[in-house]
């Protein structure tokens, strides 16, 4: 049986009736993916023993009668590898952490085995997440399924490309600017970025701890949803979580759009966007109009702002974040090191890639005494007005619509020697909205590009508004990806 | 010297006494061994998340509360970056912009004259670890035990212009935080800690001079020493004509010098910013009102109401209630025995003498107020006599033993036979035939000399009140 082509949903039904054993499905998998890797690089640490053992397990377990209400038990899984997994190396792809195996689950983790997850790996990254090619990770990049040329983007692209290949049935990624839906969109999968406070972060290691949001990566929507109903909900133990009732979303998997109100910001209409890119994005206004939903224009006075006072903020948290990794407790040391400064200096002259130093950089410098004004708290000040902005829209509208990125998976290296081009580039400006007001977004593919590049759309709904997400994004998958 | 003035103002670290650490629930005991008391919190492995300890918050409101400062209602955490082994994250959670307790003051006597000292704020932090350094040649080692221990620092204005207001501050401020409970303020164990932040002025200036700041003094003679050094430095330096640098110093106590540790220029730069990864803090009023409900009886209302529900001298309270455990123990043995001012005579002359040469500090204090109430009880009765009883209170003060058994057991009761009284009186009679012509022509002092060798021949246990009695009618039968 060709698993590959499967969702996780199918899976899980055809294994909670004995049609399939969790247990086959696994080696199947893992022979897959050993097929795959030298092609893609998706996995940082693969759990074959692991995973299959656990696989024995969880369907020793359902034959039992467990896991009755878990709709993915026995589907076999990956997560990004800034997720902490006991007893399971994970690395943020740096040799930072080249060797740092975790004492504890992440929260995450406990509630997909609860659930009957069936780990089979941890999945390439940008080092600490911060990156939107893949291209930054100590192991090495992963390459995208669709065009091994190109880059699966970033930072989850491990997670995307799993996903797309067919490797695994879902993944879970995180989000700090675009991390799940950037590459969710050039591998042609489907990445949800819940709101800020859903998903608990324990156990996530940090890259900005108030964008952040880990979120699942599925082949469509009702399989994204199954994940993040598995994974949300209020936890004590992050102080950042937000404690309400989390319903169902699998409620909002209607064909239903009728009078829902969808904003689309103005100046997508002259952006350099890619032609093929701006013919689906026709086709989806048409969609939801055609299918009852009112679909305006609006203007944003604050968008020119999101991408500077994201890379302020970001680049201020991550400094600090990344304080902990100083070589004295875990975690890379220099061998050169002789005294107290050397640790210090070496191990993280030589743990860390360029990009996290470049981020560490920018954020010392905005926030020390001399630029703190200047920046740091401007950035904060300007984080409150956009949010003024966008929660006036959310207030009159239930969607925020665009594509996802304005161009396809770009080739490696293209912009080796241009980082400030890579930040300053309005593609993602609209991803980056999302973490800057704690917003829930998704990320659903739409068709092809001239080179048989994915293409993905974006829909951002109001804080707690996953429903709303769901529910269109569900309504355009019927339409334009079956 | 006469000429400059000091302006102090100080930086008081106090450890909260909760029971949890600040952002995680290890324990706060001190000692034990090495990173025995940790957890992934605390050690700050990778993707962990501080959740806050309530009780840190209510502390740091009480104390707030105690010492008249506003408590802000929106207020945060932000980091303090710096490298340090110590410091697990490499930055400390503290507050900086927006501290839970602002503009507060408490007022001091010195030299019978009051003077308000201003605070500035108090904001909550986490302690650091402790770096081991003699256990290896080549190595140190780390004990975390400490990490997220929480803390307050209590941050005074400039008003304080010699060591003897800073002494009476500081003793001020650690009797407060003794009474509300908060802390166990122990200099020696680092739980109560003030950095002093010391310039000095020709008098009548109205401009601030250049300060220093000085760290590392673990007591309060130290404090004394290290005001005195420092400012003579200071004026030795400005009367050459030199200035004085901004600077961070550490005081060296055992050699009674400061010493530069870190110049302005050197500064560190903390990079302080809001902590991300905790939600600002929004204080709700009525929890202030229930705090400030709950508070307990402080000092100042204890010497009024000692004075008048217990008609004890000023002097008295002012002893009683100089040390919470001493307050304690007095207001625990007056609900026993109803007679206040012979519990504050023991309290004052007998445990205090007992502290003394015992070397016991007044929270070690063991005996229960149940054996002092009985104690005196048998004195008041006529039971056992003074000097028998001060004997019992030495055991009491070290064995907490039961005076009345033991009284019993050794047979230390008063004598109140009066055939074998009246036996001792006559026998004393007719030894001292001249105190009795003394006393028989009016000389009182030969009563009491007649007294005196009756309770010597009875070692002191026979009744005085009786002997009274049987002497006077004896004589007068003469």
């Amino acid at each position: 049986m060709d698993y590959a082509k499967m969702t996780a949903l199918e899976l899980a039904s055809k294994i909670r009736n004995n049609e399939i054993s969790a247990v086959e499905v696994t080696k199947a998998q893992i022979k897959y993916i050993k097929e795959q890797e030298d092609r893609l690089s998706c996995f940082i640490t693969l759990l074959e023993d692991e995973g299959l053992k656990r696989a024995y397990e969880v369907q020793e377990r359902i034959a039992k009668g467990d896991y009755k209400d878990s709709p993915l038990a026995g589907v076999p899984m990956a997560v990004k590898d800034n997720i902490l997994t006991k007893n399971i190396r994970t690395t943020c792809a740096s040799r930072m952490l080249e060797t740092y195996i975790p004492s504890y689950n992440a929260r995450v983790i406990d509630k997909l085995e609860d659930a009957g997850a069936i780990i089979l790996g941890k999945l390439n990254m940008d080092e600490f997440a911060m990156g939107n090619s893949s291209e930054s990770s100590y192991f090495g990049p992963t390459r995208n399924p669709f065009n091994t040329d190109h880059v699966p983007g970033g930072s989850s692209g491990g997670s995307a490309a799993a996903v797309a290949a067919g490797e695994v049935f879902y993944s879970l990624g995180s989000d700090t600017g675009g991390s799940i839906r950037q590459p969710s969109s050039y591998c042609g999968v489907t990445g949800i970025k819940p709101t800020y406070g859903t998903v608990s972060r324990n156990g996530l290691i940090g890259f900005a701890s108030s964008f952040d949001q880990i979120g699942p990566i599925a082949k469509n929507v009702s399989d994204a949803t199954a994940v993040l109903d598995i994974i949300k909900g209020y936890d004590s133990k992050d102080s950042t979580s937000i404690a309400r009732e989390y319903d169902s979303y699998t409620s909002a998997l209607t064909d239903d759009v009728r009078g829902m109100k969808i904003g689309v910001p103005k100046e997508f209409l002259d952006s350099p966007m890619n032609s093929q890119i701006r013919e689906q994005f026709d086709k989806v206004i048409k969609v939801y109009r055609d299918k009852g939903a009112t679909v305006e224009y609006v203007d944003f006075q604050t968008s020119d702002y999101i991408i500077p006072t994201y890379y302020i903020l970001t680049s201020a948290e991550v400094s600090a974040n990344l304080s902990r990794f100083d070589g004295i407790r875990y975690g890379y040391r220099s061998p050169d090191a002789k005294n107290l400064e050397e640790i210090y200096f070496k191990s993280r002259a030589e743990g860390f890639g360029d990009e996290a130093k470049l981020r560490i950089l920018l954020g010392s410098y905005v926030l020390s005494s001399d630029n703190y004004d200047t920046y740091y708290d401007k950035a904060l000040r300007i984080r409150r007005l956009i949010s003024n902005e966008f929660d006036d829209f959310f207030s009159n509208y239930d969607i925020l619509l665009g594509p996802t990125s304005l161009f396809t998976a770009f080739n490696f290296n293209a912009f080796l020697n241009s980082p400030v081009e890579k930040y300053a580039d309005s593609d993602n400006k609209y991803t980056i909205i999302a973490n800057l007001i704690g917003s829930p977004a998704m990320s659903i593919p739409c068709g092809y590009d001239e080179k048989g590049l994915p293409i993905g759309m974006q829909l951002i709904g109001r804080k707690f508004g996953e429903k709303d997400i769901i529910r269109s994004a569900y309504s355009l998958e019927k339409e334009i990806t079956s | 010297m006469y000429k400059y003035e000091k302006v102090i103002g100080l930086e008081v670290h106090v450890e909260l006494s909760t029971k949890s650490k600040i952002f995680c629930g290890c324990s706060t005991e001190f000692g034990g061994r090495p990173n025995s008391k940790c957890c992934p919190i605390c050690m700050g492995m990778p993707g962990t998340l501080p959740v806050l300890n309530r009780r840190v918050l209510e502390y740091a409101i009480a104390t707030g509360l105690a010492t008249g400062c506003t408590i802000r209602e929106y207020s945060r955490f932000d980091r303090k970056n710096y490298f340090y082994p110590d410091l697990p994250k490499s930055y400390q959670t503290s507050q900086l912009y927006l501290p839970i307790c602002y503009e507060g003051s408490l007022e001091i006597e010195v030299d019978g004259i009051k003077k308000k000292i201003g605070i500035h704020e108090i904001h909550m932090e986490e302690d650091a670890g402790k770096l081991i350094h003699d256990q290896d040649d080549e190595f140190s080692f780390i004990d975390y035990n400490r990490s997220g221990v929480p803390l307050i620092e209590i941050v005074t204005k400039p008003d304080m212009n010699s060591k003897e207001e800073v002494i009476a501050f500081l003793e001020k401020l650690q009797l407060i935080l003794e009474y509300l409970g908060v802390s166990d303020c122990k200099m020696q164990e680092g739980s109560f800690r003030a950095d002093i932040n010391l310039s000095v002025r020709k008098k009548g200036q109205k401009e601030l001079g250049t300060r220093t700041e000085m760290k590392n003094i673990n007591s309060f003679k130290a404090i004394g020493r290290a005001i005195d050094y420092e400012a003579k430095r200071q004026i030795d330096l400005l009367e050459k004509g030199e200035s004085i640098e901004q600077e961070t110093r550490r005081w060296d106590d055992a050699n009674g010098i400061s010493l530069s540790l870190r110049s302005k220029i050197n500064a560190k730069d903390y990079r302080y910013f809001p902590d991300p990864d905790l939600p600002p803090l929004v204080v709700d009023k009525d929890w202030v009102d229930e705090i400030r409900k709950r508070q307990p009886e402080l000092r100042e209302e204890k010497i009024q109401r000692y004075m008048k529900e217990f008609k004890l001298p000023e002097y008295d309270a002012k002893i009683l209630t100089s040390s919470k455990y001493l307050a304690d123990i007095f207001e625990k043995t007056v609900a026993i025995s109803k007679n206040p001012k012979e519990v504050s005579n023991w309290i004052m002359i007998e445990t205090m003498r007992l502290m003394r040469d015992r070397q016991v500090q007044v929270e070690n204090i063991t005996f229960s107020p149940e054996n002092l109430a009985r104690l005196i009880e048998l004195v008041e009765a006529g039971k056992i006599n003074r000097t028998i009883a001060k004997e019992i209170f030495e055991l009491i003060f070290d064995e907490d033993i039961d005076p009345e058994v033991y009284v019993k057991e050794h047979q230390l009761g008063v004598v109140d036979d009066r055939d074998l009284l009246i036996k001792v009186v006559q026998e004393v009679i007719r030894d001292f035939p001249d105190s009795v012509t003394d006393y028989k022509s009016g000389k009182d002092k030969a009563f009491k000399h007649l007294m005196g060798q009756i309770m010597k021949r009875m070692k002191g246990k026979a009744n005085p009140v009786l002997v009274n009695e049987l002497l006077r009618s004896e004589l007068e039968e003469l």
